[in-house]
């Protein structure tokens, strides 16, 4: 098992590597620099000279990654020439909102599809599977920023419930912060729960027909306990699986969602950051989320793996 | 799972900035982007000037009439050969750290502007050849050669003091905590989320400002800026969407206020881009002829904004009024590409992708349709067209510029050959010529000429088809009193209440 | 959907290795997928797109770019039966019209996907060792930048436009197909029959072509189809964020985009665009699910 996870721990720093040159070289093919774009209305040659030589930026591709991985391996993830602040502090700022929106979007995704996942193995073929599975079809069809888009027409213009946007901290008002987040954590969750649903219905339908679960029905033990301690504890190990990946996909942005209920999260922090060439600040995050992204994915696996040794060779 | 999920809602109130006070004597004010630094020296977005006004007071301002008022200088004049300019300071104001604005004061912070590497200033006021303190509270500022509009610069951010010794302290991060003479001081900024304010209570003039606290937060997005006035989130918006003026009026609770702006939305034509067929000035007469710059503000403005044919709006003192604004005329149109011998001119017009601009370029397409044109679009980010306009990679480019109170702000950068903000590659000696004349004497009427003899070579050259100008709205709710319309589209803080 | 859309695989597409395939084969494929009634449906909403988008000119009411300054965000009426948009065109005809740039980024980018992801999977499978090592690893660090980064950057870099954008998408999908074929080729080559072909002395090549290939076909197909779906979504994303499809021509991502300025003012600007997307989308991942459920064999009973 250590090794297993020393080798897969091991295999992660080239990917990290990679996936840093790649956003770092794509940055640097997008027309413009920083200077272009911050070189303000009057667009002053001595100061667009001047911050392309403050930043590095009139060096040699690989002199400049040099620059900013030196800068990752002592820990300093360089500065937002933008914002004027290190990119390690915005992802201080910024994380908390993130978080707490990817937080919220999994427990509407559980509290959604789990047990809709449970009732349709449950009962295979009834109403109420066929209701589920449309549920699961909705959420992976709909479009997040059309939901997100009606949700706002009904809730915020029309009966005037929910603020359309404006993220408060949590710090200030938690009633208000709930009610900022109610709907982008809707939308995302949505479409995470159908994804939820259909993982549950496969585990469970699995398990339920395995046979130590057959020889408890037959003893005659309630259905419902069946399912909740016996079957339930068994399918748990795919769900929390797939929970971890998903969360790893919310924790790098949810952009669109973000960028239609204006929450300062990662997401619109990346976009932002990519219009203005703030190189720095893109490499910083997608850095970070990468580098969890590939946590998680590892957290899945050793789960996997824990259940199925068979896969400690891949 | 739920001890996970408490977790992560402890860990997001705990990392979250808790903001203590209470909602009371809190303006909100919505932005529509997030400012650059809040150094006065670096900046340069239009919603740093909004937050500028609250932090920091220039030499002088701005009045209605487009004519400077006293701020800190209460008193200036210039010398017979126009050279030399003397200032005399307010006296007894101090800096938001308790240091004296004196004359050594306003010394340092010009020579800041001039001299700071990376500074957006030093163009602006770069005929300033020394500044010198002659005592406490005066100044006597030196041009190498004359130059007309420095007062009209100092009415912006290059009159803007700051305090020397916060300046000497954070050097190039003085925006971190910015240190000026401005009715409030600086209390934090999470980037992206908000810029707070307060009361200065050592402000000149504490009686005129009654609002104990301001909250800047940027939204970008038109329509949920609009939400959240409309929902009590926010107390004032800027930059109010036109075709939302209607469902403003009708709203009880809101007010708007409104005012022509200084700048110009225009195509900016590349008249040295070889083989394009806008490289002809008939094809750009021809192109202006077959646009009614009434139906794009009608269709794409509801009629807000105003159309217009030069750098400044119809409505502007400087406007010269023996070129009014031309009749959409097809026919002319026709017959110039016709004389052109290019019949069915193909043009890619550069646009940038926000709210409007791709409408405003829709439009333009659907009209020169009718004269011959084949006009598409190309929907570039912001950086993106700043560098394919720098790099003369394209062919026309619908641009607007935010406008500066002196006229010259509006055409010299743009017009006079080489320079920085001249894509149209225009290079014409009589201009040239008219461009210098404005700026060596302060005389109106001189100035005014010249005004004349620019928009004659200009206005038939055609490097820059000027459109309309924008009226810049702002939407807030009754409980604000005391809103005043200035042309430079900033809001003054002095005199504004809320119940 | 998911945000980030295209880097998880859509549903439950987990490799599945098939059998060779035996005579009969497609009627008895046919038979089991036409038993779903969601796949059906799925499929003939998929044809009538297709109808839309080929025969856009001749259903169409109006000209998806004419614009008219006298009925400019004109409530839906008999003669604009969806309305108007803000520069006075017909939002159903240009509904009709972006039926097209939907169905053709969904397609090209998922075959673009296909015709790089298919070979780098094989190679990456089949040739083991450093280079299966080296393409993974470009894989995985695909996977881990988001993928809306990646396309944004991309649309941004190669300009924007509706073929740009398909490119963005495309590219930014392979490392799914890389992956799939990869362990679905390592599952396959394990089998008996591909052992045989080897002892017999066949070229890998040719292993690779004629008897694993064949076999990896079914899992990629299921997968292309939900990616279609995925992509119809990024397409509209893009779009969305102006990266896509450029004015005046419509696409259903920018026509959301525009109408999410007029929402209180002209919301039927942004409801039909939408429920397109939404039909589309829903379309193709009905039909997903039909070819998987048909294609595996757990479900052969």
């Amino acid at each position: 098992m250590l090794r297993f996870l020393a080798r897969r721990l091991a295999l992660a720093v080239p990917t990290l590597v990679l996936a840093s040159m790649i956003i770092f070289a794509l940055q640097q093919l997008l027309p413009g620099d920083t200077a272009t774009a911050l070189s303000g209305e009057e667009r002053d040659p001595e100061v667009i000279a001047f911050i392309r030589a403050k930043y590095h930026l009139d060096r040699p591709l690989p002199v400049r990654y040099a620059y900013w991985a030196t800068g990752v391996l002592q820990g300093d993830l360089g500065e937002s020439i933008r914002l004027q602040k290190p990119v390690i502090e915005l992802i201080r700022e910024k994380l908390p909102v993130t978080l707490e929106l990817a937080c919220l979007a999994m427990l509407v995704a559980l509290v959604i599809g789990v047990p809709m996942g449970i009732l349709s193995a449950v009962r295979p073929g009834t109403w109420i599977d066929g209701l589920a599975n449309g549920v699961a079809l909705w959420g992976l069809s709909v479009p997040n920023f059309w939901l997100g888009i009606l949700m706002i027409l009904l809730f915020s213009v029309q009966l005037g419930w929910l603020p359309a946007s404006g993220y408060v901290p949590p710090g200030e008002s938690l009633s208000e912060n709930l009610r900022s987040m109610a709907m982008p954590a809707f939308v995302l969750g949505n479409a995470i729960a159908a994804v939820m649903m259909r993982h549950t219905r496969a585990a469970m339908l699995g398990v339920l027909q395995s046979d130590y679960v057959r020889t408890a029905r037959a003893k005659g033990v309630p259905t419902a306990r069946v399912v909740l301690r016996h079957a339930l504890p068994n399918a748990a190990i795919p769900i929390i699986t797939l929970g971890a990946l998903e969360f790893g996909q919310l924790l790098s942005g949810a952009v669109l969602t973000e960028q239609v209920f204006s929450v300062p999260g990662f997401g619109k922090l990346m976009v932002d950051a990519v219009f203005n060439r703030d190189f720095a600040t893109v490499q910083g995050v997608v850095i970070c989320t990468a580098a969890t992204y590939i946590l998680l994915n590892l957290a899945a696996d050793l789960a996997s793996a824990l259940v199925n040794p068979k896969l400690r060779r891949a | 799972m739920p001890r996970l999920f408490t977790a992560c809602l402890l860990a997001g109130l705990a990392l979250s900035t808790p903001l203590a006070g209470a909602h009371a004597q809190t303006l909100r004010f919505g932005l529509m982007e997030d400012p650059d630094a809040l150094d006065p020296t670096l900046a340069r977005t239009f919603a740093g000037r909004m937050v500028f006004a609250a932090l920091c007071d220039k030499l002088v301002d701005i009045g209605p009439d487009l004519k400077p008022v006293p701020q800190l200088a209460t008193e200036w004049a210039w010398s017979d050969d126009r050279k030399v300019l003397t200032l005399r300071l307010r006296p007894g104001v101090r800096f938001h750290d308790g240091e004296p604005v004196d004359a050594a004061a306003v010394k340092y912070s010009l020579e800041r502007h001039l001299k700071l590497p990376g500074s957006q200033r030093r163009g602006e006021i770069a005929p300033i050849d020394a500044v010198e303190a002659v005592d406490d509270l005066a100044l006597k500022i030196t041009l190498k050669t004359p130059f007309a509009p420095l007062l009209a610069q100092f009415t912006d951010r290059a009159g803007m003091i700051v305090s020397p010794k916060a300046a000497e302290r954070l050097g190039d991060k003085f925006a971190t905590a910015p240190v000026c003479a401005g009715p409030y001081k600086f209390v934090e900024r999470v980037p992206q989320d908000r810029i707070v304010v307060e009361k200065f209570d050592d402000y000149w003039n504490k009686d005129a400002i009654q609002i104990r606290r301001i909250e800047f937060r940027p939204i970008p997005d038109t329509t949920v800026r609009l939400t959240n006035l409309r929902a009590g989130q926010l107390d004032l918006i800027e930059r109010l969407a036109p075709t939302d003026l209607p469902q403003v009026k009708r709203d009880p609770k809101l007010k708007v206020g409104q005012a022509y702006e200084l700048g110009f939305s225009g195509i900016v034509f590349n008249t040295a881009r070889e083989g394009s067929p806008v490289a002809d000035p008939r094809v750009r007469a021809a192109f202006e002829a077959a646009i009614d710059r009434n139906a794009i503000t009608q269709v794409v403005y509801n009629g807000e904004y105003l159309a217009g044919n030069q750098w400044v709006s119809p409505k502007n003192p400087n406007y010269v009024t023996d070129y009014p604004v031309p009749k959409r005329d097809v026919a002319k149109a026709k017959a110039l590409l016709k004389e052109a011998g290019i019949e069915k001119p193909s043009i890619t017009m550069m646009v940038y992708a926000n709210n409007d601009a791709p409408q405003v370029g829709q439009v333009i397409q659907a009209m020169t349709r009718e004269a011959g044109f084949d006009v598409k679009l190309q929907a570039t980010d912001f950086t993106t067209s700043l560098d394919q306009a720098d790099k003369g990679n394209f062919e026309a480019y619908l641009y607007n510029w935010s406008g500066r109170p002196d006229p010259d702000g509006n055409t010299y950068s743009f017009l006079a050959c080489k320079t920085p903000l001249n894509y149209s590659r225009y290079c014409n000696q009589e201009a040239d010529s008219a461009m210098n004349a404005e700026r060596l004497t302060t005389d109106p009427a001189e100035r005014k000429a010249a005004w004349k003899r620019l928009a004659g070579r200009v206005l038939t050259d055609k490097p820059l088809v000027y459109l309309f100008h924008r009226r810049l709205l702002w939407a807030y709710s009754q409980k604000l009193t005391g809103f005043g319309e200035y042309p430079d589209g900033l809001v003054r803080f002095t005199g504004l209440k809320l119940d | 959907m998911s945000e980030a859309g295209l880097s998880t695989p859509a549903g439950l597409a987990a490799p599945v290795a098939a059998p060779p395939p035996e005579p009969g084969a497609l009627r008895a494929f046919w038979r089991r997928f036409s038993r779903r009634r969601g796949a059906l449906a799925g499929l003939i909403v998929v044809a009538l797109l297709a109808v839309l988008a080929l025969g856009a000119e001749w259903i169409a009411p109006y000209d998806p770019t004419a614009t008219d300054w006298g009925a400019v965000r004109a409530a839906p009426d008999l003669a604009h039966l969806f309305g108007t948009d803000e520069v006075g065109r017909d939002v159903l005809s240009r509904i009709v019209f972006g039926t097209r740039a939907s169905l053709g980024a969904g397609l090209t980018s998922v075959a673009l996907a296909v015709a790089l992801g298919l070979p780098l999977g094989m190679l990456a499978g089949y040739a083991g060792g450093v280079i299966d090592g080296a393409i993974m690893r470009l894989t995985d660090a695909l996977l881990a930048i988001p993928f809306l980064i990646l396309a944004i950057a991309l649309a941004a870099f190669l300009g924007p436009s509706l073929t740009n954008a398909m490119v963005a998408i495309g590219l930014s999908a392979t490392s799914i197909f890389v992956r799939l074929t990869r362990a679905q080729v390592q599952a396959v080559a394990a089998e008996e029959f591909v052992e045989a072909a080897r002892a017999v002395g066949n070229p890998p090549w040719r292993i690779a072509l004629h008897h694993i290939l064949p076999n990896i076909v079914p899992a990629i197909l299921v997968q292309a189809t939900l990616t279609i779906a995925a992509a119809i979504i990024a397409e509209a994303s893009l779009s969305f964020l102006g990266l896509g499809q450029q004015p005046p021509e419509p696409s259903w991502g920018s026509m959301l985009n525009t109408a999410k300025n007029f929402l209180d003012q002209a919301p039927w600007m942004a409801i039909w665009p939408g429920l397109s997307i939404f039909l589309a989308v829903l379309a193709f991942n009905l039909v997903g699910d039909g070819l998987r459920d048909a294609l595996d064999p757990r479900e052969r009973r």
